[in-house]
């Protein structure tokens, strides 16, 4: 059976997983009953200046019935008092001390605040830290979180007095409320951090009440730009961990993933863009702390099927296929084939590429059955019918090289080769 | 043995009689099916109602909360949507051609979403329709059952004034005598009735018979059109020895009798026999047993393959405890003291394909004999052959003659529903009605 315990740093959890800084990991009650289903670690809900919140605090987006696709809170940092988190923790630690416990901090924005905070951690137990430069709401206006994030020479700022009082590995959250993640990225690197997670939650707002007219989350009459975060931004923050995965500088540091992960796939995925371990937090409020037996035993069977066995051997390992468009070969050329047999004759196919691409389905009329097929002349390759059609491997897409040898748009200009005539 | 009414309790009655077809409960419960869905292209539902609703896209308004605007779109098609929702034979029309049949899983609940989205609107009273100002064109429509309704409806829109002319003292034809009552009830029917009329522009005389009242050339005279939509009569006679004795019944008049008294009024036997296997054969047969029948055994001369009602309502059958006999066609009645006691029947085989496309039932010349004090007949309605030739309407067989124009023999006068096709659905009446106004507005657009 593969080995899927992680080594972030130093800093061991038995599988890769741990929980986000927070609700879920506020409070003793909650990581306690996180660590009994089988979480390899927590960020401690972040501790710091002193906070409020406010009552509502999530909304959702919602698809179809399914509940959650994207969340939003306004919730701020914990707004317990720093000894009873600094108890809780200890406690903690003592209780499962092979469970990775970071704890995220937000101190106030001088050198000193930071100082006394790393010190009444280590003192806690705390294994690592995880800065938090990423809060897009509420904290801001303080010139905090991500305040910090979206200024490198801020953020490196802040890194550097970090850098001098802990003696344990200091991960920083980036923010992703910014044109690129790297340059925070690359600051925070230059200031000596140990790591980098990302991302933090996207400013947001989920929806409009149409009954009200005020946007969610409702606060008496008001509502306020949250942070987004659930399976919707998950492609947003795949593509934002790469870029840190592809900077010569950034790449040098281990990455703790973070964005809409809700399975052992979105895990496996993050991690062959390079992150080493992964936090999850909407799937969690969404279903409990359970969900996390299915991400081991997917990530081990997953490992088993591919002869990996430890999680180092498959980490980051997608990262050199991403490349630049001008770099993909535009000799190749695949075209849609529908297979009649498995054809439910929806005609999500035909509709979507006559109405919305290539024109490149052909319908037979039936009734009240209609029989579709690839027009193999006119189909770009686009993927839509297959992106459409409700059955699995129904449409599969045929390789039909326009020409054997690798063609780039830079060569195929300098060529003089033909742009499409129609 | 004997035939009996007042065979159960107040609550057995209830709830042997109570609605077969529980609707959703909740939005979210339609919601959860409707985003089911794939919103199909062109879809086979949509093609395979006669109607042509649009499925797909009155359960996409579902999903977006447009609950008005899916109920339109329903009854937009379909005007009785409300009633078809509960009597559609939905297995062989929408339900039966969902493309989810093709990967083995269970259609979409169409029937269910379109009873959701259409109750609503009754519940609610949505004007969902303007009927345009009156342009003094006057028509007459001679039944308030499913065609007459919806062609009156469509007339009215246009700005047509309607009088429809019912028989019986409330309207909705089948949809409110000749069908069972688990599936719709009395009240309902009314409701429905009351939802289309709602329009304005239809007044509906009852207790105005054609032929007892007024003829067709009375109305072709005093008004510009006229729409015939009288639908069809009692079961087909079986022309066997017998046939006249006590406890031989009418399939129509049985259902009829439920649908119009208390469940306690209308008896029935012990030991009864339905002859048929239509929907109303079923219908007969599921509510003989509800009325407390203790062996209701329904005889068919084909087999399952042949069958005219639909699997669904063969179950149901099954499941009320019905007996099927394949392959046995009646062949004498007998009695004693002018009353059933025994239904001999021959046992039949299946021949060469027949006009209808099916093999042919031919007698084995084996016989068996059943005990029975109650021989219901369902094989099919008799036109109104007398009455439609009284009224100098061509005809075939009693079905009323139309032209592709929909007109029958007679100017100014056409026809629809199953006084043409000999016998339908509710759904195709509904849509022979909508037809059946087209063709008049045409006609009365080259009249002006």
């Amino acid at each position: 059976m593969a080995d899927i315990s992680s080594n972030f740093l130093g800093i061991k959890s038995p599988n890769p997983f741990w929980l986000a800084s927070a609700p879920p990991t506020d409070k003793m009650v909650n990581v306690l009953r996180a660590y009994e289903a089988g979480w390899g670690g927590v960020v401690w809900k972040t501790l710091g200046s002193q906070v409020k919140n406010v009552s509502s605090r999530y909304s959702s987006v919602d698809y179809g019935r399914h509940r959650m696709m994207g969340f939003n809170n306004i919730e701020l940092i914990s707004d317990r008092p720093l000894d009873i988190n600094l108890k809780e923790i200890r406690e903690v630690v003592r209780l499962f001390p092979d469970r990775a416990m970071i704890v995220s901090l937000m101190a106030d924005n001088y050198r000193e605040a930071w100082h006394e905070l790393i010190m009444k951690c280590e003192d806690a137990g705390a294994m690592g830290f995880e800065l938090n430069f990423g809060c897009p709401h509420g904290m801001t206006e303080r010139g905090m979180g991500a305040s910090v994030g979206q200024d490198p020479e801020i953020a490196k700022m802040v890194v550097e007095w970090v850098m001098e009082k802990a003696t344990i590995p200091v991960i920083t959250k980036l923010t992703p409320n910014v044109h690129s993640v790297v340059p925070t990225g690359r600051a925070c690197v230059e200031a000596g951090t140990n790591g980098l997670s990302l991302i933090n939650t996207i400013q947001s707002i989920t929806g409009v009440d149409l009954d009200t007219l005020v946007p969610n989350p409702f606060v008496a009459g008001k509502s306020v730009y949250g942070g987004y975060c659930g399976p919707a931004v998950k492609p947003i923050a795949l593509k934002m961990l790469t870029t840190i995965a592809q900077d010569p500088l950034t790449s040098g540091v281990p990455v703790s993933g973070i964005g809409g992960i809700s399975s052992w796939k979105d895990a496996v995925e993050f991690m062959l863009l390079g992150a080493t371990t992964v936090q999850v937090c909407t799937a969690a409020m969404n279903h409990g702390v359970r969900i996390v037996e299915d991400m081991c035993e997917g990530l081990s069977n997953w490992m088993d099927e591919k002869g990996y066995t430890k999680t180092t051997d498959f980490i980051g390992k997608s990262v050199q296929t991403i490349t630049h468009w001008e770099d993909l070969d535009i000799n190749y050329h695949h075209i849609a084939k529908i297979n009649q047999d498995k054809c439910i004759h929806c005609g999500l196919c035909y509709i979507a590429c006559e109405d919305t691409s290539h024109q490149a389905i052909d319908i037979q009329r039936g009734h009240p059955y209609n029989d579709y097929s690839v027009k193999d002349e006119e189909c770009v390759g686009c993927n839509l019918c297959k992106l459409v059609c409700p059955v699995d491997d129904c449409i599969t897409m045929e390789v039909h090289r326009v020409g054997p040898e690798y063609v780039n748009w830079k060569e195929y200009q300098k060529l003089g080769l033909p742009l499409n005539d129609h | 043995m004997s035939v009996k009414s007042n065979r159960l309790s107040a609550e057995e009655y209830l709830q042997n009689f109570e609605d077969i077809h529980p609707p959703f409960d909740s939005y979210d419960a339609a919601a959860i099916e409707a985003n089911r869905c794939l919103f199909c292209y062109d879809a086979p539902c949509m093609k395979s109602c006669p109607t042509s609703i649009d499925i797909p896209k009155f359960i996409r308004q579902i999903t977006t909360e447009n609950l008005k605007g899916s109920a339109h779109t329903i009854l937009s098609s379909n005007i009785m949507g409300a009633g078809c929702s509960k009597v559609c034979p939905v297995e062989k029309l929408c339900e039966g051609a969902c493309v989810y049949n093709f990967l083995g899983e269970t259609p979409i609940h169409i029937a269910r979403l379109q009873r959701f989205s259409t109750e609503k609107a009754m519940e609610n009273q949505w004007k969902l329709f303007e009927r345009k100002k009156s342009n003094g064109h006057k028509v007459a429509v001679v039944g308030a059952g499913p065609a007459g309704l919806s062609c009156a409806h469509s007339l009215s829109r246009e700005g047509i004034d309607v009088t429809v002319f019912e028989k019986e003292s409330s309207g909705g034809g089948l949809m409110t005598y000749g069908i069972a009552a688990y599936k719709v009830t009395p009240e309902f029917c009314e409701d429905e009735v009351n939802y289309i009329t709602s329009i304005g522009g239809i007044d509906i005389q009852y207790n105005k018979a054609l032929g007892r009242d007024f003829s067709v050339s009375d109305l072709s005279e005093k008004y510009d059109a006229v729409f015939i939509g009288i639908g069809v009569g009692m079961a087909r006679h079986l022309e066997i020895p017998g046939e006249h004795l006590e406890g031989v019944v009418d399939a129509i008049k049985f259902i009829y009798d439920i649908r119009t008294q208390e469940f306690s009024a209308t008896p029935v036997g012990d030991k009864v026999a339905v002859i048929g296997m239509g929907m109303t054969a079923i219908d007969a047969a599921t509510q003989a047993k509800r009325l407390g029948a203790q062996e209701v055994t329904i005889i068919y001369r084909r087999t399952q393959d042949e069958m005219p009602c639909t699997e669904h309502e063969l179950n149901i059958a099954k499941l009320d405890g019905c007996h099927i006999v394949w392959l046995a066609a009646p062949k004498e009645i007998k009695g004693e003291n002018g009353i059933v006691t025994q239904l001999v029947c021959d046992k039949m085989a299946l021949g060469v394909p027949d006009s209808s496309g099916r093999r042919s039932p031919k007698p084995t010349g084996e016989t068996f004999t059943i005990h029975v004090d109650m021989v219901i007949k369902a094989t099919g309605q008799m036109p109104y052959e007398a009455l439609i030739s009284q009224n100098s309407l061509g005809h075939k067989n009693g079905k009323v003659t139309i032209g592709n124009d929909l007109k029958t023999s007679m100017k100014g006068v056409f026809a629809g529903g199953d006084c043409v096709n000999g016998g339908k659905e509710v759904v195709d009446a509904v849509q022979a009605g909508k037809d059946g106004a087209e063709a008049i507005l045409k006609y009365l657009a080259n009249l002006s």
